[in-house]
């Protein structure tokens, strides 16, 4: 009966089955040498005993699958769904505010806020990007790359300015975001990203920054064109995950030109939002062949304020640089 | 008698020990804080000197510090404390003023530090004007900690897998339009199904038919019609595709849904007919409604 019950959801995990005596036996005895090996002050010797123990546990796995296998073989149709594995995206915290797409309150929310000139398609993003002063060979190589990437955006070397008064003069010359890339040890490592009609400001610590010229194929800058791409934001679950969403894809024009079969992908994996940049071409209707072009970084999102940047007296939606314990109270929490 | 005193002591901090004394390869270091140069040397010893003056600095403000030798009796009150101007013109003509007939060593040094003083000051307070760079720790475990889920989430994200799914589902919704001519796949199978199956007006079939006839494009048919056709096999895909883009619903006219049905029942006995000899034109340029398509 559970079983029926949990093929219709297909989503609840299955219970494994009782052990039997000898079973049971077997993982009392594994239980025992697991606590024994605690006491073993020999490197060599504990690490060999915990070794066979390994060796015992995949045995037991393995003669189990079989088992399970066999088993749903035999009956067929009839046959118990497959057990789902636990990873942590299924065991994630439910938090309240994931959107759900049906709730009309929820998707109105959230389509009228200040991006919501950007998503009518009233106006073009002009970009402006900088770094902070000094900036060195990789910052630079990545800055280019990010122009590059970003339909209509400029860059312009940071001379001792302010961010505040960079705010000013990019919104008297009509911009409509700014992008400012920090650095740190000669490697670009901070980005922080201002919709400026008194826009929304993020501020994202970047890692693993891989350019054009370290990929793969080389001279893969020469398949760059300059045709708008299509942007993917994949996994965007909770409302501040969305607002982060749009906010990235404002940077890029509402209007992508297919022809040249660009995309520029943002995907959120456990608060981490992978950014990858693909040629696509669709070989049949089942299946894409991807060719990566374009660097690849990874965002983190350090924290989100309403206004334009002003961090003494900002607003803050989210921060998390000085609450990690009460912020960080489960590794199955989430917050994108 | 002060004299022999200042002497004795001079020598034992010199040879001996002196709990200012700081020693290094090359100089000898005096960390006494009422010290004018630094450094341990006869001359600048405030403690084997009975007539001994500084400049120090406290809160931006800079003080000048005076030992006599009526004093030295009185340890409290040894140091005379004189705060001196801010600017540092009249603080100068206060050094003159106050070490008048003092030993020159003493009164250039002191001229010396409040320069550098006032200098140091200056900088400090043009500094605070400018922005400066926050620094913040580094903190180990954080970081590591960070690095190791970043990977294990990238392995998780499968991104090429995820990126690929999200191109198809766009493909099947229809949001590339005319650019890819994919139904031919479908139209195929299509095929297929009617020579094994009876020709039946059920609702599958007659789903089936009007792609058929979407991609057909016979001399018989005019490019009018072939263009309402095309229009007819984007609609069909929309019509299996749940709720979500708004722009099909935009496009997708009446008139368009109202020609399919007449076009279907005569189709049906030509494609009987016509399955054994085949060409199949497509059409490649888009009308001008379709071009605009939002992400």
């Amino acid at each position: 009966m559970e079983n029926e019950e949990n093929a219709e959801n297909g989503e609840v995990l299955v219970k494994p089955p009782t052990l039997s005596a000898s079973d049971r036996l077997a993982a009392k005895k594994r239980f025992r040498t697991q606590r024994r090996l605690s006491t073993m002050k020999n490197k060599v010797l504990r690490n060999a005993q915990w070794a066979t123990l390994k060796k015992e546990k995949r045995k037991v796995k393995k003669e189990g699958q079989k088992q399970r296998k066999k088993e749903a073989e035999a009956l067929g149709d009839k046959a118990p769904p497959k057990q789902i594995p636990r990873t942590i995206e299924n065991t994630r915290e439910a938090d309240i505010t994931t959107v759900d797409h049906d709730d009309e309150e929820v998707t109105f929310d959230i389509t009228h806020d200040e991006y919501e000139s950007y998503f009518s398609k009233t106006y073009v993003p002009k970009i402006l990007i900088t770094s902070s002063d000094n900036p060195h060979s990789k910052t630079i190589h990545f800055i280019r790359e990010l122009t590059k990437i970003f339909p209509s955006s400029e860059c312009q070397w940071r001379k001792r300015s302010s961010v505040k008064k960079m705010i000013q003069s990019a919104k008297e010359k009509n911009y409509t975001d700014v992008v400012v890339i920090n650095e740190d040890r000669r490697v670009p490592n901070g980005m922080l990203v201002s919709h400026l009609p008194d826009g929304p400001t993020a501020y994202f610590k970047i890692s693993n920054v891989k350019l054009t010229k370290d990929m793969k194929y080389k001279n893969i800058i020469k398949e760059f064109t300059t045709h708008r791409p299509e942007v993917i934001l994949n996994n965007f679950q909770t409302r501040l995950g969305q607002a982060v969403s749009r906010m990235l894809a404002s940077l890029f024009h509402y209007d992508p030109q297919f022809k040249g079969r660009r995309a520029v992908t943002f995907h959120n994996q456990r608060d981490y939002i992978f950014f990858r940049h693909h040629r696509y071409e669709f070989k049949s209707q089942k299946r894409a062949a991807l060719r990566e072009l374009g660097p690849r970084f990874t965002l983190r999102l350090k924290w989100l304020q309403k206004g334009t940047f002003d961090t003494i007296e900002g607003d803050y939606e989210w921060i998390i640089a000085g609450k990690r314990h009460e912020m960080e109270t489960s590794r199955r929490r989430f917050f994108l | 008698m002060t004299m022999y005193i200042l002497i004795i002591v001079w020598s034992i901090i010199n040879k001996s020990f002196c709990s200012y004394k700081v020693n290094t390869k090359t100089q000898r270091f005096c960390r006494n804080e009422y010290n004018l140069t630094g450094l341990c040397n006869r001359s600048a010893c405030p403690l084997a000197n009975s007539q001994y003056a500084t400049v120090r600095e406290e809160d931006g403000n800079c003080f000048l510090y005076m030992k006599t030798v009526e004093r030295s009796g009185f340890p409290r009150n040894m140091w005379e404390k004189v705060k001196l101007s801010k600017s540092l013109e009249k603080a100068l003509r206060q050094i003159n003023e106050y070490l008048i007939y003092w030993p020159g060593f003493i009164k250039q040094k002191c001229k010396q530090r409040l320069l550098k003083i006032s200098q140091y000051l200056i900088r400090m307070r043009k500094l605070r004007l400018r922005r400066q760079k926050k620094l913040v720790p580094i903190q180990r475990k954080q970081e590591r900690r960070e690095r190791r889920r970043e990977e294990k989430a990238l392995v998780a994200a499968r991104l090429d897998s995820a990126i690929e799914k999200e191109l198809l589902e766009r493909l099947k919704r229809g949001t590339y339009g005319d650019i890819y001519n994919f139904p031919q796949v479908a139209f195929n199978k299509a095929l297929e199904e009617e020579e094994d199956a009876e020709v039946n007006m059920e609702g599958e079939d007659y789903g089936e038919d009007e792609e058929n006839e979407g991609e057909e494009a016979e001399e018989e048919i005019d490019e009018e019609l072939e263009k309402e056709l095309e229009e007819e096999s984007e609609n069909e895909e929309i019509e299996y595709v749940e709720a979500d883009s708004d722009l099909e619903r935009e496009l997708e006219s009446e008139s368009d849904m109202e020609d399919i049905e007449p076009k279907a029942t005569t189709s049906v006995k030509d494609n009987t007919r016509r399955k054994p000899r085949l060409e199949i034109e497509y059409e490649t340029e888009t009308l001008s409604k379709n071009a605009k398509r939002t992400v």
